[in-house]
C-alpha cells in the first residue's frame, strides 16, 4: 500500500510569519487550496516592510550578500529542476553584487569648489512587486532579488496561476537569515490586489514586469505619490535590474584645515 | 518692527545700512516687441500671443506665443526631421563641439542674458551674473565633453539615444534650467523641444540667437512658449521622453499622463528641506548658510533650506544672529547690484506666498519681518521667519516656494532625523556641524538627494542633482545625469 502523502497549507508570508489571509478566503491554483489575500492584507504587508526597511539597508552591505547566499544555500536541497538551479545561481549572482553597487554606479564628482562631492546608491523603500504569471520561480527571483539586494524591503504579489512556487520561495526564506518583514509575499486574485499595491502611499516603487495588461491604469494610481515604477526583465539578471530600485544620494563635505 | 525693538535690548541691531543705488544698465540687451515659436530653426508666427513683463515694475516687456497644440505638433516635427535627418547621425565629437561653441557663446554674451534674466525673472543681478550665467555655460561646457564619450559613460550598455525630448522648465531660474535640460540631451545625441515657464520666457526666446551663432543645426532645439496648455500639449505629444521641473502636483499629472504609454519621464518636483543646525556648528556661517538656503532667489527654489532645525542649545543664539542678518538684507530693485533678494516672480506667486503666511499666523506661529521699505509697483514680499512652529502647521508641510523660514528645533540627532525626513518630499537637505563624522552620519539617514555640509544652494554641472520620493525621480548633471535620456541596446 502506497503511503498518503502529508499535503501542505499554502499561507501568506507577512513580516517573517505564515498567516492565513485575514479575510479567510482561499482559491484553488495548481490543484491546491491557496490563501486569497485581501486589501487588509496588503496593507499589513506595507506595514511590515516599512518596519523591516530601516534594519536591512542599514546592515553592511558584505552583510546583505552574505544573506542571499545563504538564501542560495539553503534553497540547493530542491535542485534538480532546470528552473530552480537557474534561480538559485541568480540570487548567488545578485548576493555577489550587494558591496560592488556603490563602486559600480556611484560617483566621486570634481565640483569646481572645496568640496568632496560623491554620489552613493541607496536604496528607494517599500517596492511593491506583481511577480511576472510566468516562469513561476524563476520571475519570481529575478524580480525580488534585484530589489532586496540593495536594501529595499518588498511586498510580493504573486503569480496568480502559479502561486505555489512563491510560498515554497517564502518558506525557504524564513528559515535563511532574511529579516522578517523584508520579504512579504502575498497570493490571491491579481486584479483586486494590484491596484491597492499601486496607489499605497507608503509604497515608493512598483515594479509592474508581471502586471500584464494592466500597466496604464497600475501606472497612473502610481503616479499619486510619484513612485518609481518598474518595467523590469522577468527572468534575467543584470546590475541595473538593481539601479531600477535604487535612488542616487550626493553629498557635499566640505574640505578645510 | 516691534519685535525689532525688543530684541534690540539684547542685541544691538546695524542702523539702517544705506547703499547707494548701483543700477546695472538695460541698455546691453535689446529686446524685440515681440517674439514667435522657434520652430526649425526660424521664427514661427503664433496664433495666439500674450504679453510678458518685468516683475519689479509690471511694466510690460515683450509679446510672446502662447502655442497651440497645433504649434508644438510642428515643432516637435522638426525635432524628429532633426533627429532623423543629421543630427543621429552626426558623430559625437562634432555634437561635442556645437556644446562647447554654446557654452563659449554664452561666456562672451553673459552680462547682456544676467540682465535679461533679471529683467524677466526678478532674481538680484548679483545673482544671476555670478549663479546663473556661469553655472549654464559650465553646464553646456560639461556635457559638451560627454557628447562622444558616451560608450565610457556605459561600458557594456550600448548607449543610444531616444529621439525627441519634450522638455519643460520652471521660472525660478529659466535659463539654468535650460542649460540643465538642453545640455545633457544633446550630448546624448537627441533633439528638443522646450518649453520656456510662462512668466519668464525672454532667455530662451533670446537663447535662440545664441544657437544661429553656433550654426546649430535646424530644428536640433525648437523652443515653444505658453502656458499649461501648452506644455501639456508638448507631453501628450510624439515625444520619446519627457523632462519637467516644477511643482509636485503637475508633475503627478504629467506621470498620470503618460501612464502606458512607454514614454520615458524624469520630473525634478518640489521640496521642504530641513536645514539642520547642531550646536558645534560654526554659528555665524551657519547663519549665513540659513540664509542663503532660504532667502537666494527669494526662496524660489525647490530645493530651498525652507524648515530649519535648530538645536536647542543654540536656539537663542542663533535666532538673535539670524534676525540680525535679516535687517541688513536689501531687497528691492533687481537690477541694482547690491540688491540680495528681488521681487516675486509674478502676482500668483506673491499671492500663493501671502495665503500661506497668514495661514501660519493663524495656526499660531510667531511672525517676524524686518523693517523694510519696498517699491510701490511691483511684487514683493519682505524677508519672513517663523519661530514656534508645530510639524503640523501648513508652513512646516507645504512648499511656499517664496523668501519665509520656518523654524522647529531639536535636541538629539536622532530627533533631528526624523523631523527632518517628516515630509513627503526628499530633494535635499543641509547639515551644520564642526563634525566630520556626524557629516557623514546624518547624510547617510537624511533621505533626500542632495545634502549640503556646511554650505547650502550650491550647484555644479559635475554633481547629480534630483529628489527622493514625492521631490521625483531622474538626476541632473553629472555622469547620471545622461541617463535619462538614453536607450540601451
Amino acid at each position: 500500500m502506497s503511503r498518503l502523502p502529508v499535503r501542505k497549507t499554502y499561507k501568506l508570508f507577512i513580516g517573517g510569519e505564515f498567516p492565513r489571509s485575514e479575510s479567510g478566503r482561499t482559491y484553488e491554483a495548481e490543484g491546491q487550496n491557496v490563501a486569497r489575500a485581501s486589501r487588509k492584507d496588503l496593507r499589513d504587508a506595507v506595514r511590515a516592510a516599512r518596519g523591516a526597511f530601516g534594519k536591512w539597508a542599514g546592515m553592511t552591505a558584505y552583510n546583505r550578500g552574505q544573506v542571499l547566499y545563504r538564501g542560495a544555500e539553503f534553497a540547493e536541497f530542491c535542485s534538480g529542476p532546470k528552473e530552480v538551479e537557474r534561480s538559485i545561481d541568480r540570487v548567488v549572482w545578485y548576493a555577489g553584487w550587494a558591496d560592488k553597487l556603490a563602486q559600480v554606479l556611484g560617483s566621486s564628482n570634481p565640483v569646481a569648489g572645496p568640496y568632496f562631492n560623491f554620489t552613493v546608491p541607496e536604496p528607494t523603500g517599500v517596492v511593491g512587486i506583481l511577480a511576472p504569471p510566468e516562469p513561476a520561480l524563476a520571475g519570481l527571483v529575478s524580480r525580488v532579488a534585484p530589489a532586496i539586494v540593495g536594501g529595499n524591503a518588498v511586498v510580493v504579489v504573486a503569480s496568480e496561476l502559479h502561486p505555489l512556487a512563491a510560498v515554497e520561495l517564502a518558506e525557504v526564506l524564513a528559515t535563511a537569515d532574511v529579516p522578517g518583514g523584508v520579504v512579504n509575499i502575498l497570493t490571491g486574485r491579481r486584479d483586486e490586489l494590484a491596484p491597492v499595491l499601486a496607489s499605497h502611499m507608503d509604497v515608493n516603487a512598483l515594479d509592474v514586469s508581471g502586471a500584464d495588461g494592466q500597466v496604464p491604469e497600475l501606472e497612473e494610481l502610481a503616479a499619486e505619490n510619484v513612485k518609481r515604477v518598474v518595467h523590469g526583465a522577468p527572468d534575467d539578471q543584470s546590475p541595473w535590474e538593481i539601479a531600477g530600485f535604487l535612488e542616487l544620494k550626493t553629498v557635499w563635505h566640505p574640505i578645510g584645515v | 518692527m516691534t519685535e525689532l525693538e525688543r530684541t534690540g535690548d539684547r542685541a544691538p541691531i546695524p542702523a539702517g545700512w544705506e547703499y547707494a543705488s548701483a543700477p546695472e544698465s538695460r541698455d546691453v540687451v535689446t529686446l524685440r516687441k515681440q517674439y514667435g515659436l522657434f520652430v526649425g530653426g526660424e521664427w514661427l508666427e503664433p496664433k495666439e500671443s500674450y504679453t510678458t513683463i518685468d516683475p519689479a515694475s509690471e511694466e510690460p516687456l515683450a509679446e510672446v506665443g502662447q502655442a497651440t497644440e497645433k504649434e508644438v505638433q510642428l515643432a516637435v516635427d522638426a525635432a524628429r526631421e532633426a533627429f532623423d535627418n543629421g543630427w543621429l547621425a552626426l558623430p559625437g565629437s562634432e555634437r561635442a563641439k556645437y556644446l562647447f561653441r554654446i557654452a563659449r557663446i554664452l561666456q562672451e554674451r553673459a552680462r547682456e542674458f544676467a540682465v535679461l534674466e533679471s529683467l524677466n525673472g526678478g532674481k538680484p543681478i548679483k545673482e544671476s551674473r555670478d549663479v546663473d550665467l556661469p553655472l549654464a555655460a559650465a553646464h553646456f561646457f560639461y556635457y559638451a565633453g560627454w557628447a562622444d564619450k558616451l560608450e565610457y559613460a556605459f561600458p557594456n550598455r550600448k548607449p543610444r539615444p531616444l529621439g525627441v525630448a519634450g522638455q519643460i522648465i520652471p521660472w525660478n531660474f529659466p535659463l539654468l534650467m535650460l542649460a540643465w535640460k538642453i545640455a545633457p540631451a544633446l550630448a546624448a545625441g537627441n533633439t528638443v523641444v522646450l518649453k520656456p515657464a510662462e512668466t519668464t520666457p525672454l532667455s530662451a526666446l533670446h537663447f535662440c540667437d545664441i544657437l544661429r551663432q553656433a550654426e546649430l543645426p535646424a530644428g536640433v532645439v525648437n523652443i515653444v512658449t505658453g502656458d499649461g496648455s501648452t506644455g501639456a500639449a508638448l507631453v501628450e505629444s510624439k515625444v520619446d521622453k519627457v523632462a519637467f521641473t516644477g511643482s509636485t502636483d503637475v508633475g503627478k499629472a504629467i506621470q498620470r499622463r503618460l501612464a502606458g504609454t512607454g514614454k520615458k519621464l524624469t520630473l525634478e518636483l518640489g521640496g521642504k528641506a530641513a536645514n539642520v543646525i547642531f550646536d558645534d556648528a560654526a554659528l555665524d556661517q551657519a547663519v549665513e548658510g540659513i540664509v542663503n538656503g532660504i532667502y537666494f532667489n527669494q526662496g524660489h527654489v525647490c530645493c530651498a533650506g525652507s524648515r530649519l532645525l535648530v538645536q536647542e542649545s543654540v536656539y537663542e543664539d542663533v535666532i538673535d544672529k539670524l534676525k540680525r542678518r535679516l535687517t541688513t538684507l536689501r531687497v528691492g530693485d533687481p537690477l541694482d547690484k547690491n540688491t540680495d533678494v528681488g521681487a516675486i516672480n509674478s502676482r500668483q506667486q506673491l499671492e500663493k506666498i501671502q495665503e500661506l503666511v497668514k495661514s501660519g499666523e493663524e495656526e499660531g506661529a510667531e511672525i517676524y519681518q524686518p523693517p523694510c521699505r519696498l517699491p510701490e509697483k511691483g511684487y514683493w514680499f519682505v524677508p519672513t521667519v517663523f519661530t514656534n512652529v508645530a510639524q503640523s502647521y501648513r508652513i512646516a508641510q507645504e512648499e511656499i516656494f517664496g523668501p519665509v523660514l520656518s523654524v522647529l528645533t531639536f535636541r538629539t540627532p536622532d530627533e533631528a532625523v526624523e523631523k527632518a525626513n517628516n515630509t513627503p518630499y526628499g530633494l535635499s537637505a543641509g547639515v551644520w556641524t564642526e563634525k566630520g563624522s556626524r557629516i557623514l552620519s546624518m547624510a547617510q539617514r537624511l533621505r533626500a538627494g542632495v545634502i549640503w555640509a556646511n554650505t547650502y544652494n550650491r550647484f555644479d554641472p559635475a554633481s547629480p542633482f534630483g529628489g527622493y520620493k514625492e521631490s521625483g525621480f531622474g538626476r541632473e548633471g553629472g555622469r547620471h545625469g545622461l541617463e535619462p535620456y538614453m536607450r540601451f541596446e
